[in-house]
């Protein structure tokens, strides 16, 4: 009871103080609105483009062409160690004939001139089609697979989707850093507007240590001043972010650029991020303002 | 009762001036004790070193059983909670109405509302302030500003009331209203150590008189006056 007045007291406090120092808690507000759009942008990118990834996984192929003179033996060997491959995650036989036969019934010329055929006289090659579960490491499953006997050579259709992931892959990298340079220069923004705070309630401190505050009694109202700094600037961030990504998603109708670019569902993905943010708020407030009190009170 | 002991304290600051050499001390509980002596004696460092406001570099304090030399910052506040302090620049905020600045103290132990109300009010009673409640520090004269700060220090009921200078920026006669205050505060129970070099009050009042001179106590009667201590 006494801790929940205390707290009821300090929150009154926290409010009154905001208010009085109206342009700093402006500044420092501003603040964080401006570092959490960031990281809200860089989360729904970020997590777009790890969505793109999974998409291309998803119907990405590797084809192994095996050697023309290769026996049912040798063909079972291959299957096997295809499924010792811990980045296969799943694969499918085609022999020479069912392509053959796939093929002719796409186009009559094509038919008269496979028709003709004599069994051993395709020129087409047996053909495993894998699926990898990360296709990040696409290069190390390949050469493992050249490895083995009786390959004539491996492909994996658009070479250009590597590239794509890497680049993906990149941006996911400089997107972190930057939320993280952000989370850190906001934090010591506020450090300053505390530190702004507490100088000019110096006075009221010193009497407050006189009369038998305690450490936590002094850096409660601080500390709660933090967090409300830290609410009052993720408004803004969050409305940006549902109706942005909202706007965003219905303009482009689900998908951008190429058809494997697919947009991330809004819901519930852009309240997730909502309350991210709004905890990053919080939290970079919180701790911003304990670095300032505990600094500059000295205690 | 023994209150306040203090054994061979020594306060050198870090400029290096001495202010308390070798103090030995004993006062007794509900004492009223005068420290004077001239103007860098020593009688606001030894104020400080009992409210924890200053360490002294050697020696022990013991008040209520809280050995104050040792104490750490973090527990500072335990003893502050058993003291009152009052300064001669009042230290009000300037913001806050009388009740408020009083109340003040008891806010932050999370005490309720009907609580706060009857400590406030009974403390500026004592004072003789409650028809004051409402204004704010600017509005009063030096003396009543001086009144709240005794009520703020006295209205969580402490043991002891340091007091450093307290009529010093006030005129004789207002002097005089304070020294009564705070001997009613005295009868009560409360123990009083009262810095100060008005001549005048400690003739008036016949209290202990300690007399300290360079930071050595010099002279301690029991019922002094300021004349022929100094002289």
């Amino acid at each position: 009871m006494r801790l929940l007045r205390t707290l009821g007291r300090n929150i009154r406090d926290a409010i009154k103080s905001v208010f009085r120092n109206f342009s700093l808690s402006m500044a420092s507000i501003s603040c964080i609105t401006i570092t959490l759009i960031l990281v809200g942008l860089a989360i729904l990118t970020s997590y777009n483009v790890d969505n793109f990834t999974k998409i291309i996984e998803q119907d990405f192929s590797v084809f192994v062409y095996l050697d023309k003179d290769i026996d049912e033996e040798e063909i079972k060997e291959i299957e096997e160690k295809l499924n010792k491959n811990p980045n296969i995650l799943e694969y499918d036989f085609d022999s020479k004939e069912e392509i053959a036969q796939s093929m002719m019934e796409t186009s009559e010329v094509l038919k008269n001139i496979m028709g003709k055929w004599e069994e051993d006289e395709n020129p087409l090659n047996d053909v495993f089609r894998l699926k990898l579960k990360e296709i990040r490491n696409i290069k190390t499953t390949i050469s493992e697979i050249e490895k083995f006997e009786n390959i004539s050579y491996v492909d994996y259709g658009e070479k250009i989707v590597n590239n794509y992931i890497s680049a993906f892959d990149i941006i996911e990298k400089i997107l972190i850093v930057v939320v993280a340079l952000f989370i850190i220069v906001t934090a010591f923004l506020i450090a300053n507007t505390i530190k702004l705070t507490i100088f000019s309630r110096r006075k009221e401190i010193e009497i407050m240590r006189l009369v038998g505050a305690s450490n936590f009694n002094i850096e409660l109202p601080f500390i709660i001043e933090g967090l409300i700094l830290g609410i009052f600037g993720a408004i803004i961030p969050i409305i940006v972010v549902i109706y942005g990504y909202y706007t965003f998603y219905i303009k482009y109708n689900e998908h951008l650029f190429s058809p494997f670019m697919k947009l991330v569902v809004p819901e519930p993905f852009i309240y997730i991020v909502a309350l991210i943010l709004l905890g990053i708020g919080m939290i970079v407030g919180m701790f911003g303002s304990l670095r300032a009190v505990r600094k500059y009170l000295k205690i | 009762m023994e209150l306040i002991r203090i054994r061979g304290v020594e306060k050198q600051y870090k400029n290096g001036v001495t202010a308390i050499c070798n103090l030995d001390l004993s006062i007794k509980k509900g004492d009223f004790v005068f420290i004077i002596g001239s103007s860098g004696s020593g009688k606001s460092t030894l104020i400080k070193l009992l409210h924890r406001e200053e360490k002294p570099n050697k020696g022990r304090i013991i008040i209520g059983g809280i050995d104050v030399a040792k104490l750490k910052n973090k527990k500072v506040y335990k003893l502050r909670r058993k003291l009152g302090v009052v300064f001669q620049d009042f230290k009000l905020l300037p913001r806050m109405t009388v009740y408020e600045n009083v109340a003040f103290a008891l806010e932050i132990f999370g005490l309720s509302k009907d609580e706060i109300r009857k400590k406030t009010i009974k403390a500026l009673e004592l004072v003789g302030l409650k028809n004051k409640v409402k204004q704010f520090p600017d509005q009063l004269s030096g003396g009543e500003q001086q009144r709240v700060a005794i009520a703020r220090a006295i209205v969580n009921g402490p043991k002891l009331l340091l007091c450093d200078e307290p009529t010093g920026n006030l005129d004789p006669d207002t002097s005089f209203g304070i020294m009564k205050v705070l001997e009613v505060i005295n009868k009560m129970g409360t123990t009083v150590v009262m810095a100060t070099h008005d001549k005048e009050i400690v003739d008036k009042m016949k209290k202990r008189v300690i007399l300290l001179e360079d930071g050595k106590l010099i002279k301690d009667y029991e019922k002094g006056t300021y004349s022929h201590e100094v002289a």
